[in-house]
């Protein structure tokens, strides 16, 4: 396939992936602040929203301070920030019409349907109700594409381009959850905070959608360092990284065999699964759980560098 | 107007055979539903994203064409005739378009003037001398066809460079056949749905000698801005075939290849939606970002075949049209089956002497113009805009030429007040491989939606109607 199609499903997969992200984080956080303080402490959990969104830089530029209507604002509707929901549905939208021909009837009708809707949706909700259902909407409407495309596309390289881009901006955003809230979820001995924390902890799982899940696999009350061994190193959760890495390798090795070769790529997400496959949480409790994500995310981006290189260009 | 003919109800209010079921659908059918229906084929247009773009307007990059849920319908017979008359005059075309660019015996034998060819725009000196595989120039012709009576039918243009609308002839029927299954039960339609194959059979057979068995066939668009994209990508996805812009392609020692997941691979046949002039910045115009440096070269090494190929624009122009009847006779011997609208060449001093005074009743257009610009139709026109258009002929005429008004056909048609007849056209698309002539029949059916407009194009406020070849 010609590597303009396969970058344009990649970063298509991408945005849908992170606009439903964003959705989360966002949802998440009204949930926290919305908390009497007494449970929840005195952090601006709008700030950490931006932070999680990885759009500080950004955001500090044209604002002084974070609050709910501002941040609401940069990371639903604004056009000045590239990786709003609304721009990740525009870029979202303009990537499949570069590409409908590698795109099932079903996944046009989404995306497209997606972005049509966005319209009447115009400068954002005026009202919580309103934001709430549009932040449903939009997980929604993530859900819809990505279903369509599980679906209905046929499984050769197009789908396992489209599937990398999910996993990839999926292990993204779940390693930024952790980078921002690594604190929260350090060992008992090592914690400030106490007990205060424990909305935190529920937050960080809701923002993954893994809330429910941690009950099923641990069958225990949240625990931060069983909370970090779920979003890292469980297979069973589909956001965890180990699990973005199963599937990151996975449709590596699908394309691989298609393709009759191996490359940099592969190898270097087999380096990254391998590792994770291998650790214990005590294990990355010591050798420091900042520094052990820091250096996911540093891999993670050299990772789509090298499918970009080996790829799409 | 009031003397024109009505496809359905002929000139006098009888209803004409192959409407019969129609009409008396039409009759029973409440007018609500029709409303109804309309508004559910647009919303289906509009999800599945066919739209276009008006160059020039900022605010509406992506509109609908009107679409109207009543159905053109034509005869068994009326196809046959057309078909073989569409046939005969693509076949000249072709013959007409390798005989410029080679021996130029239509010039030397004096029935084309040399100059209308030589100072042409549209005429492309690298072509000349230059051969093109299976010697096919024109693999895809739109011809405009208007209609007057019940047995005449006139060719209006001739489109040979990268005629559009085929998208729609497909998608209309497809939305008709969703909306209106009952009225398709009624009727025995001959099917659209192969074109696609028969374009790609087409493209195929025209690959150059040095393509393996199964050549690679690519579409070149100018991308997604383009007015037509929806359209070339609609048809690279039933061809199954890359969509492919200029930087998806590179030239390496005169071959043509597309930039892949695996490496490169080799292209072997083009169907390039790109105009001549931007096709490749090193032969043409060199501030095209669209095209291909050095596709020229691959091209005239006959190492990749362009459809169509380069210089058949030649044809589309206006005063050329005015002697393809000749073009006919001089390569087929035979007399034309569809015949020219009768044109009057500005170029020449009687003809202009004579259009300069019958001004108010002409349509006059300029040769190379296209999409309904640039045009004056002398009935509907003011009078400071025939002045205005006088002066415009008076200074420059070789760029004009003016028809008769002609009295085009109606179809019945939904409007705001329920259903009225409008002025069509039909748009046939002849594709020429190099093992025959393929026509699907029917074609793009174009309506004028305002009440006595005769302009039928999508840039001007024109819909379109699915259209109705009736099988035996």
């Amino acid at each position: 396939m010609l590597s303009r199609t396969a970058d344009n499903l990649y970063w298509l997969s991408r945005y849908v992936e992170r606009a439903e992200y964003l959705a989360r984080i966002l949802d998440a956080t009204q949930r926290l602040s919305s908390m009497p303080l007494a449970y929840v402490g005195t952090s601006n959990e709008w700030e950490s929203a931006v932070l999680t969104a990885g759009c500080a830089t950004a955001f500090f530029k044209i604002y002084d301070e974070a609050n709910e209507e501002n941040v609401t604002d940069f990371l639903a509707f604004s056009t000045a920030n590239s990786s709003s929901i609304r721009s990740c549905f525009e870029m979202a939208r303009s990537n499949a019409r570069a590409v409908r021909t590698a795109l099932t009837m079903e996944m046009w009708d989404q995306i497209n349907g997606t972005w049509l809707e966005l319209q009447r949706y115009g400068n954002g909700p005026t009202s919580r109700e309103e934001l709430s259902r549009f932040l449903r909407w939009v997980q929604e409407s993530s859900l819809r594409f990505d279903g369509s495309a599980y679906r209905t596309m046929l499984r050769n390289d197009a789908y396992w381009f489209s599937r990398l881009g999910v996993y990839i901006e999926r292990a993204d955003n779940t390693a930024r959850i952790l980078d921002v809230k690594y604190h929260l979820l350090l060992p008992d001995n090592e914690r400030v905070g106490g007990p205060l924390d424990y909305f935190q902890w529920a937050a960080i799982l809701r923002s993954v959608s893994a809330l429910t899940a941690y009950h099923w696999v641990y069958r225990d009350s949240l625990k931060p360092w069983l909370v970090a061994d779920l979003l890292i190193l469980k297979e069973e959760l589909p956001r965890s990284l180990a699990s973005c890495y199963e599937a990151i390798v996975r449709n590596l090795d699908a394309i691989s065999g298609a393709y009759g070769r191996q490359g940099p790529a592969q190898r270097q997400a087999r380096a990254v699964r391998t590792r994770l496959q291998n650790s214990r949480m005590d294990g990355i409790f010591q050798r420091g759980l900042h520094e052990f994500i820091s250096e996911f995310i540093t891999e993670t981006n050299s990772l789509g560098g090298a499918i970009t290189e080996q790829f799409l260009i | 107007m009031s003397a024109c003919f009505d496809e359905m109800k002929g000139h006098d209010g009888g209803v004409r055979p192959p409407y019969d079921e129609l009409a008396r659908w039409l009759k029973e059918v409440p007018p609500d539903v029709l409303d109804y229906r309309r508004r559910e084929a647009e919303l289906l247009f509009r999800r599945i994203g066919i739209t276009f773009a008006v160059y020039g307007e900022a605010d509406s990059t992506e509109r609908l064409i009107p679409f109207d849920v009543i159905p053109r319908i034509i005869s068994g017979n009326e196809w046959r005739l057309l078909e073989k008359g569409l046939t005969q005059r693509v076949k000249a075309l072709n013959m007409f378009i390798k005989d410029i660019y080679g021996a130029r015996e239509i010039l030397r034998a004096g029935v084309i003037p040399d100059d209308l060819i030589f100072r042409n725009p549209a005429f492309r000196p690298e072509m000349s001398g230059q051969s093109v595989p299976h010697d096919i120039y024109v693999h895809i012709a739109g011809i405009d066809i208007v209609r007057v009576d019940a047995d005449t039918f006139y060719v209006l243009e001739d489109n040979a460079r990268t005629p559009s609308g085929v998208s729609y002839m497909l998608e209309n029927r497809e939305i008709m056949m969703r909306l209106f299954p009952e009225l398709f039960s009624r009727h025995r339609i001959a099917p659209v749905e192969n074109y696609p194959d028969e374009l790609l059979a087409t493209l195929k057979s025209v690959a150059p000698l040095t393509a393996g068995s199964d050549p690679n066939v690519a579409l070149l668009t100018p991308g997604v801005f383009n007015s037509a994209y929806y359209e070339h990508s609609f048809l690279a996805d039933k061809l199954g075939v890359e969509l492919v812009e200029g930087r998806d392609l590179l030239v390496k020692n005169e071959i043509v290849y597309m930039r892949t997941t695996q490496g490169l691979k080799r292209v072997d046949v083009i169907y390039r939606r790109i105009d001549d002039d931007f096709i490749d910045p090193l032969t043409f115009r060199p501030d095209s970002i669209l095209g291909l440096p050095g596709l020229m070269s691959a091209y005239q090494a006959g190492n990749v075949t362009l459809a169509n190929a380069v210089g058949t624009g030649i044809a589309d122009d206006k005063a050329v049209y005015s002697y393809m009847p000749a073009v006919v006779k001089f390569y087929l011997d035979e007399e034309p089956i569809l015949k020219n609208v009768p044109t009057w060449r500005c170029r020449e001093p009687e003809h202009l002497a004579y259009v300069l005074d019958h001004l108010p009743e002409l349509v006059v257009k300029e040769v190379h113009g296209s999409g309904g610009y640039g045009m004056l139709i002398g009935p509907t026109a003011s009078k400071i805009a025939i002045e205005q258009f006088r002066a415009k002929l008076k200074t420059a005429p070789t760029n004009f030429i003016a028809q008769p008004t002609l009295a085009l056909s109606t179809c019945p048609t939904c409007v705001e007040a329920g259903v009225a007849p409008r002025h069509v056209d039909l748009r046939p698309f002849v594709l020429s491989g190099s093992d025959r002539t393929r026509i699907v029949p029917g074609g793009l059916t174009r309506v004028a939606l305002k009440e006595g407009s005769l302009v039928v194009n999508s840039s001007q406020g024109g819909g379109t109607k699915d259209t109705w070849v009736l099988d035996g």
